[in-house]
């Protein structure tokens, strides 16, 4: 190799003759490809951030972020998104309550108690619950949820209601986090366990005890995707919980969410360039930078556990 | 907690397999088995609960008549049915090859202390946590109002593809991770190209991956609805769509424009479509899990 390379002039046969141009177009295409993902960012941020900005120079930030009167359809709109937040965070919280005790629990039992040959049946059973279109869980929520279940319990509660949308929502973010947490579970190295089940732990011991601390940075990041997801979904919101701005913490009250503002105002005929219109991104805004914060504190965490046990 | 403290009844019998668990620790595998059950249990009402409903209006009406406000019982769902198909088509046409290339030139080409591919990876976890409906607002934004491409099929069809992008891209890289690195060892040992390679060895074994993955990411466009009401699809639509320019609605839309029809006939007739959507849906899948069982290939 010594004397081939360093043969002043002399051929090299290891070495390529003549410059390959398909080569290095094909890997330019595929650079170029992969920037469309940068490129899709970069459209979200611009797409949100102009109107926003102009939306900024009618309405105060102060007056957006900190007032409590939405009315964008009166003859004196007012603008203070609170109850908007208010009604996604009322939601959001209904369905982690639901979704992080029962995500969590199958996730311990698929990882540390299933059979291998239940696992194989199970999981994708509960996985089919993540395909299910969210148009359909809202239809569920308002139709059956609500008018044959719930009306039942709570003989006071509105067609349209926070409690519905927040529950069938709890159940659909149910396999996000388990299959997420569980991912974090089965990343722990059985060293652990047996070191665990050799001092004498019962298999509750060591999964309380052992598995999910070791687990832990893994299951909050499944936790923090699942609330992501829930401040984001909009099907559910848009149907079951009704379109009216409810500053209240009643969940047996209808209220209107950030994404179903959205939806709505997006949906109905708004002139471009109207305050309206302009409110729409603002609102979106304002969700994009809560859903971006919560994403990367997820990935940040992920990519800890990923490095602890690799 | 006091259980774990009660001795067994016969401290002899105690042995090491476990069979002399308190209480609490089977109490406690049923506590997580329910949490499991919970959510399966809920699957199974609703999926009786449209089917039971939708019943009545399980029949060719559904798939052959248009929809209609004056006359529920003669209405249909065939221009969502159109619509998806041309909707989904268009998706499929874009996402598709920027969704392989992406994932070959992660996976393939770049190295992998490469800033800029770190940077794009990163960009992708969080592209596919960010919620729908902020796609939605993109599409209104840029294709829909700057390219002034309007509320049309292929302003729909753009916007799901950036959607699901994500998804193809993790799926397909997983594929891709899966083939062993002696095959792609062996082929530059031989002289190939790095193209070369990846074209003639890599993709070809990684082609099942792929296959499943863009299934499953399709499956997920077909069932969005968010997305779309930014982009016009609520309107009453009776015609099929006639071209990447026309006008449509798609089948998850007509559901929830059904949902909020007051008469009873409508809620009956949203459950029937549902119920399509669903066996659409599930086809999709159950092809998807059956080209990775036929082919799972152990190296």
């Amino acid at each position: 190799m010594t004397t081939a390379s360093s043969a002043p002039g002399g051929l090299n046969p290891l070495r390529q003759t003549k410059p390959r141009y398909g080569e290095a177009i094909i890997k330019g295409v595929l650079v170029l490809a992969a920037t469309v993902s940068l490129f899709t960012t970069f459209g979200i941020v611009i797409s949100v951030l102009i109107p926003s900005l102009e939306f900024f120079g009618e309405i105060s930030l102060g007056e957006f972020l900190f007032t409590t009167t939405w009315t964008p359809l009166f003859a004196n709109p007012q603008y203070g998104v609170l109850p908007l937040v208010m009604g996604t965070l009322v939601i959001t919280l209904i369905a982690i309550a639901v979704a992080i005790p029962l995500g969590l629990g199958s996730a311990i039992y698929l990882s540390e108690y299933a059979s291998p040959r239940a696992r194989r049946v199970l999981k994708p059973t509960l996985e089919v619950l993540a395909g299910i279109p969210t148009v359909v869980f809202g239809f569920f929520a308002l139709e059956f949820i609500t008018q044959v279940v719930l009306v039942n319990i709570f003989p006071g509660i509105q067609v349209f209601n926070a409690l519905s949308a927040g529950l069938v929502m709890g159940i659909m973010i149910i396999p996000t986090i388990a299959s997420l947490s569980e991912d974090a579970m089965a990343a722990v190295p059985g060293g652990l366990r047996d070191g665990a089940y050799a001092l004498g732990a019962t298999k509750r011991q060591t999964a309380l005890r052992v598995v999910i601390p070791a687990a832990l940075s893994g299951i909050v990041a499944a936790f923090v995707l699942g609330i992501s997801r829930a401040i984001g979904e909009t099907m559910i919101v848009t149907i079951a919980a009704g379109l009216q701005p409810n500053m209240t913490l009643n969940p047996l009250e209808g209220m209107q969410t950030m994404t179903s503002y959205i939806a709505a105002a997006g949906a109905g005929d708004v002139a471009t360039g109207s305050i309206e219109y302009k409110s729409i991104f603002a609102v979106g805004l304002l969700l994009f930078v809560i859903t971006f914060v919560m994403n990367m504190i997820s990935i940040r965490l992920v990519r800890r556990y990923r490095q602890a046990y690799q | 907690m006091t259980a774990t403290l009660t001795p067994p009844a016969n401290p002899e019998a105690v042995d090491l397999r476990g069979h002399g668990q308190p209480v609490v620790d089977k109490a406690f595998r049923w506590v997580l088995f329910l949490c499991l059950f919970v959510g399966i249990a809920f699957l199974a009402i609703l999926l009786a609960y449209v089917t039971i409903k939708g019943w009545p209006r399980l029949d060719s009406r559904l798939w052959t008549n248009m929809p209609s406000i004056r006359r529920p019982e003669q209405a249909g769902a065939e221009s969502a049915i159109f619509g998806t198909l041309w909707v989904i088509g268009f998706t499929a046409l874009f996402a598709l090859p920027i969704g392989f290339m992406s994932a070959i030139y992660l996976e393939e080409y770049a190295k992998p202390t490469s800033r800029f591919a770190r940077f794009v990876e990163v960009n992708i976890q969080n592209l596919a946590a960010v919620p729908s409906i902020v796609y939605g607002i993109l599409g209104l934004a840029i294709f829909a109002r700057a390219l002034a491409l309007g509320q049309t099929v292929i302003t729909a069809g753009l916007t799901l593809a950036l959607l699901v992008l994500p998804v193809i891209i993790v799926a397909t890289r997983e594929a891709l991770r899966a083939v062993p690195q002696n095959i792609r060892h062996g082929s530059l040992a031989l002289g190939a190209t790095q193209w070369q390679t990846t074209w003639h060895q890599t993709m070809p074994a990684a082609i099942p991956g792929m296959a499943t993955g863009t299934i499953l990411a399709l499956s997920r466009a077909i069932g969005e609805a968010a997305p779309l009401l930014l982009l016009g699809a609520v309107t009453f639509i009776s015609f099929n769509p006639t071209g990447p320019f026309s006008a449509y609605t798609t089948l998850p839309i007509q559901i929830y424009n059904w949902t909020r029809e007051s008469r009873e006939e409508f809620q009956v007739l949203a459950s029937a479509t549902i119920v399509l959507l669903l066996v659409i849906l599930l086809a999709m899948n159950a092809v998807a899990i059956l080209i990775r069982n036929k082919t799972q290939k152990r190296w």
